[in-house]
């Protein structure tokens, strides 16, 4: 594959990225912007610290739920905590899931809580694929700053 | 980055801006530092608040700004956000992913300049340079006005006044207040004290303190002296003297401050938010008050009352209780110095008092006296009996600690107001009799001045508007009733100084009678009254801006020195006492509320005043 179809893919699997609402295209592009000489893979590092993050948290998370009895308010500020490490990046539809764990947070609802958080490990699972594929093909591409 | 005094980033502003970033979340720290950077700025990260304050009182010229998240794990955003404004008077930026209104809303009541929502843009960074450059403009203000009102009471007053001293015309407040700053300036030199250099009296304003408290840390506080810190400043018109007498001040208040804490953080509890910067808005004032008046007393030589008040302050609860017992004592003893404590202190009391009944829960804690407006005239006859007594007592007692604050609060009042109030005293103190009964205003006023420069109502004296003369009149009968003047003193209410006017003249008055009566200390609670009216009528929106300001400066702790100078000379002026019941309640109320700013301020005096 040549370097300009690699970087039209790259091109697309962004635009996909902020279609399927992934990503939330505001923020990221301006991860990119960010990127410059000293920080030529800004936006892969932030997401790499954004992982890391995650899975603190949600180890914290796991073992809140595990005890008992629940305590929710500890769940839900756990659960603040990543979602505001999500909007760091953009997530939009991690984010969402949160926010509906959140809601069965406040609500003393355990098992929409499970249930919650289970949708949210997914769609972090999910969107970690879709970032690494991405960012696979910029590497492939060549592509070490924002086009 | 250290910081030099004068910011390194003037020339490019606001290129270079020293961030100090704090988030716990790691992804979004390194995020704006990389925005912040990209801004040009100088950005310091922090992942805990713990740190984050550390790192400013280290430095604590070292930053120019602080953002910061909502939620931490070691401490929560907004009492970061309360110390940082208490203690650094840095602007600061709260974030949260959260925007509802009433998180935001508690942000800004906290003090926070913004409130930002994540995921934050990069245009939203790049403006937070504004909050900075408001902070200076407001301070250069500060200077400027302070500047020009001595430039024009010097020219009005000219060597006429001079003598006259005590001759305002009641019509026109302001122009009285002006006279009398510039008189009690001249006055200060001549009456007062033949030995004191004629100093004019200074009007700490928030700026200038500012100013004041950067030179000293830049020198570093051992070593630091008057005339290494006015050079720094870098201020023309002012003296060694002022800047060596606020330094005095400073001092005290630094170490006020400490008990403060320590009080402070048995009040925490209440409404933090409400508290940390009522509350100690108003036990700075009136600490300021006191501290303020102290120093006056020393430099105005106007000692009198200022010692009176001293003793009597011991317990500013006893507030009532002392009241009456100073009331009864013959406020002549004119000792000096701590006049200026007391009438402050009194004050304080006062408008913490008042203060408190406003924020309710913040006053109990701070003045430690039952926040009632009962209480507040306990004091405020005290003060009137000695107007030192009165402050001595609030001193003391809660505002021990936050007197320091309260200065530097006060001080930015009293700055404004303080012009006019502190001649008033200086022409008061000296005469022994107020002589007519404009004299008596005047006097009266004078002695306002020193008791509201404590409390950081000066404005109010100043401003007045000729209202403050019924008040006077009152006294004019009796010597004793110069208490009323000291309302004016209650200019010294922060936001007051503008407009005090009326208050000036009250001090003036005030001043004048405690001149006369030494003994009297009535005279303090009838110029209270006019004091107050003066302030109610005058000033309401010099309060306003001066609570911002007092505001600053206050949670600076740094104002330690403001106008003391002004509040001293005045106060031991009022060594009467209790002529206070002259002091009509109304005032009283009036001043309260006229001035949101410094609603304690107003209280305590009316409060004192108003011994019957």
């Amino acid at each position: 594959m040549d370097r300009n179809q690699l970087q039209r893919q790259v091109a697309l699997k962004r635009s996909s990225l902020f279609e399927q609402q992934f990503l939330d295209s505001q923020q990221f592009v301006q991860l990119e912007d960010l990127e410059d000489d000293a920080n030529p893979n800004f936006v892969e590092e932030i997401v790499t610290l954004f992982y890391k993050d995650s899975a603190r948290l949600f180890q914290k998370i796991e073992q809140t739920m595990q005890s008992r009895p629940i305590d929710f308010g500890k769940l839900d500020d756990y659960m603040h905590q990543f979602k505001g490490s999500s909007s760091s990046i953009g997530a939009i539809k991690v984010k969402n899931e949160c926010s509906q764990f959140k809601e069965f947070c406040l609500a003393g609802n355990a098992e929409g809580c499970f249930w919650a958080f289970q949708r949210v490990k997914q769609e972090h699972h999910t969107l970690r694929i879709q970032l690494e594929s991405y960012f696979q093909l910029r590497k492939q591409a060549g592509l070490v700053r924002r086009f | 980055m250290e910081s030099s005094f004068s910011s390194p980033r003037n020339d490019s502003f606001p290129a270079g801006l020293r961030v100090l970033v704090v988030d716990d979340d790691p992804t979004w720290l390194k995020i704006l530092e990389k925005m912040l950077k990209k801004c040009s700025y100088e950005v310091t990260t922090c992942g805990l608040a713990r740190d984050a304050l550390n790192l400013l009182r280290e430095k604590k010229d070292g930053y120019d700004i602080v953002v910061s998240d909502v939620n931490m794990p070691d401490m929560d955003g907004f009492k970061l956000l309360e110390h940082v404004g208490l203690e650094m008077d840095l602007p600061v930026i709260m974030m949260s992913v959260d925007g509802e209104t009433s998180r935001v809303m508690k942000g800004v009541q906290h003090g926070a300049c913004d409130y930002l929502l994540k995921p934050i843009r990069m245009k939203e960074l790049r403006n937070i340079w504004q909050h900075v450059f408001r902070k200076k403009i407001h301070e250069i203000r500060d200077i400027e006005s302070h500047e020009s009102i001595e430039g024009i009471q010097l020219i009005r007053n000219g060597s006429d006044q001079y003598d006259e001293g005590y001759f305002f015309s009641a019509e026109d407040l302001t122009s009285l207040r002006k006279r009398k700053d510039v008189d009690n300036k001249y006055d200060d030199k001549d009456f007062s004290d033949c030995s004191s250099a004629k100093k004019a009296r200074v009007v700490w304003s928030v700026d200038l303190h500012q100013k004041f408290v950067k030179a000293v840390h830049q020198i570093g506080f051992d070593k630091v002296g008057p005339k290494k810190i006015l050079d720094l400043m870098n201020v023309p018109w002012l003296t060694r003297e002022n800047v060596a007498s606020h330094l005095q001040k400073y001092r005290l208040y630094l170490s006020r401050l400490q008990k403060e804490n320590d009080i402070k953080s048995s009040f925490g509890g209440t409404k933090h938010s409400d508290y940390s910067s009522k509350d100690l808005q108003g036990i700075l004032s009136v600490q300021n008050s006191i501290n303020i008046q102290q120093n006056d007393v020393a430099h105005g030589s106007y000692r009198f009352s200022g010692n009176n008040l001293v003793a009597q302050n011991a317990d500013p609860k006893s507030n009532e209780g002392d009241i009456k017992g100073i009331v009864s004592e013959p406020v002549a003893e004119p000792k000096k110095g701590t006049t200026g404590n007391i009438p402050d202190s009194q004050k304080t009391r006062s408008s913490q008092m008042d203060f408190n009944s406003s924020y309710a829960e913040t006053q109990k804690g701070l003045v430690g006296n039952v926040p009632d407006s009962q209480k507040i005239r306990s004091s405020q006859m005290r003060v009137n009996h000695s107007f030192a007594s009165v402050e001595s007592e609030v001193n003391l007692t809660a505002f021990d600690s936050t007197i320091p604050a309260t200065y530097s609060w006060n001080q930015i009042q009293l700055e404004k107001e303080h012009k006019p109030l502190i001649q008033l005293n200086n022409g008061f103190s000296k005469p022994p009799l107020p002589g007519p009964q404009h004299h008596f205003q005047a006097d009266q006023l004078q002695s306002i001045p020193s008791i509201s420069s404590r409390p950081s109502i000066p404005g109010e004296d100043v401003t007045g508007s000729s209202k403050s003369k019924p008040s006077y009149s009152e006294y004019t009968n009796h010597h004793g009733s110069h208490v009323s003047p000291t309302i004016s003193a209650t200019d010294s209410f922060p936001g007051q100084t503008k407009s005090c006017v009326v208050d000036h003249q009250l001090s003036e008055t005030i001043s004048t009678s405690t001149s006369n009566m030494k003994n009297q200390g009535i005279n303090l609670s009838t110029d209270l009254e006019s004091a107050q009216r003066n302030l109610i009528l005058g000033s309401t929106s010099p309060f306003a801006s001066l609570d911002d300001e007092f505001q600053i400066c206050w949670y600076q702790g740094d104002c330690y020195g403001m106008n003391l100078e002004l509040q001293n000379v005045e106060f031991s002026e009022y060594t009467d006492p209790i002529h206070v019941t002259e002091v009509p309640a109304h005032l009283y109320d009036a001043l309260r509320f006229e001035y949101p700013c410094d609603p304690s301020e107003y209280s305590v005096l009316d409060q004192g005043l108003f011994i019957a």
